[in-house]
């Protein structure tokens, strides 16, 4: 059976999207399975046009600290978040979101990127993943 | 057969590993891919993609501050 990641994208900042996406992708990118559980802070970024505008977990001084990261990223020539979603599609990878977080926080389907999104979900279907999988993060 | 060239030069972390990954999705078997790029950990994790996804390492070769890895296709 093919290997799995499964990763909780809790938080909806900026530099853990980086990290979970580089994780999922690299996975599939060595032959594995991956799979996103988009949660609390996390679904905002499933939002249309929630994408990239996450805060920086630390040092992100009103949004000043954010910027500089982004420019050493450019610099660096990271890939944007969004082509690394694109990517992520592309290898097969699956984005489940969670529903009590829609409900908690007044989401509907129709404000998220549904292009995006394989299944609705809760606990359950995280656990199933997770179950099957070799790799589990929470980020 | 035919040979696929990857331009992964300058790009970062995951870039060159994504790349290698999609164009043996879209290879055919027997197709051999050849990928030139800079960032130094894709030159040995590229490597252990192709041996975990089961293909066949041809090369791995240097060429001043660039790597050249080729790969070759054995498997659907």
């Amino acid at each position: 059976m093919t290997q799995k990641t499964t990763i909780v994208v809790h938080s909806g900042d900026m530099d853990k999207m980086f990290s979970a996406f580089i994780i999922a992708n690299g996975s599939m990118a060595m032959g594995m399975e991956a799979s996103l559980y988009f949660t609390f802070w996390g679904l905002n970024r499933l939002k249309k046009g929630g994408l990239d505008k996450g805060p920086l977990s630390k040092m992100n001084m009103l949004g000043l600290g954010r910027r500089m990261v982004r420019q050493r990223m450019e610099k660096a020539n990271v890939a944007k978040l969004e082509q690394m979603v694109k990517d992520f599609k592309e290898l097969g990878g699956k984005i489940i979101a969670c529903e009590m977080t829609m409900e908690i926080m007044g989401i509907k389907k129709e404000d998220l990127r549904l292009d995006w999104i394989d299944e609705f979900g809760a606990v359950g279907t995280y656990v199933n993943e997770a179950r099957r999988s070799d790799i589990t993060l929470f980020i | 057969m035919s040979q696929v060239n990857l331009d992964c030069r300058g790009q970062n972390c995951p870039v060159p590993l994504v790349e290698v990954r999609k164009a043996l999705k879209k290879a055919a078997v027997g197709d051999v891919i050849e990928v030139v790029g800079t960032h130094p950990s894709s030159k040995k994790e590229i490597p252990m993609a192709v041996d975990a996804l089961e293909q066949q390492l041809l090369e791995v070769k240097d060429n001043g501050p660039e790597w050249i890895i080729r790969i070759k296709k054995v498997k659907g």
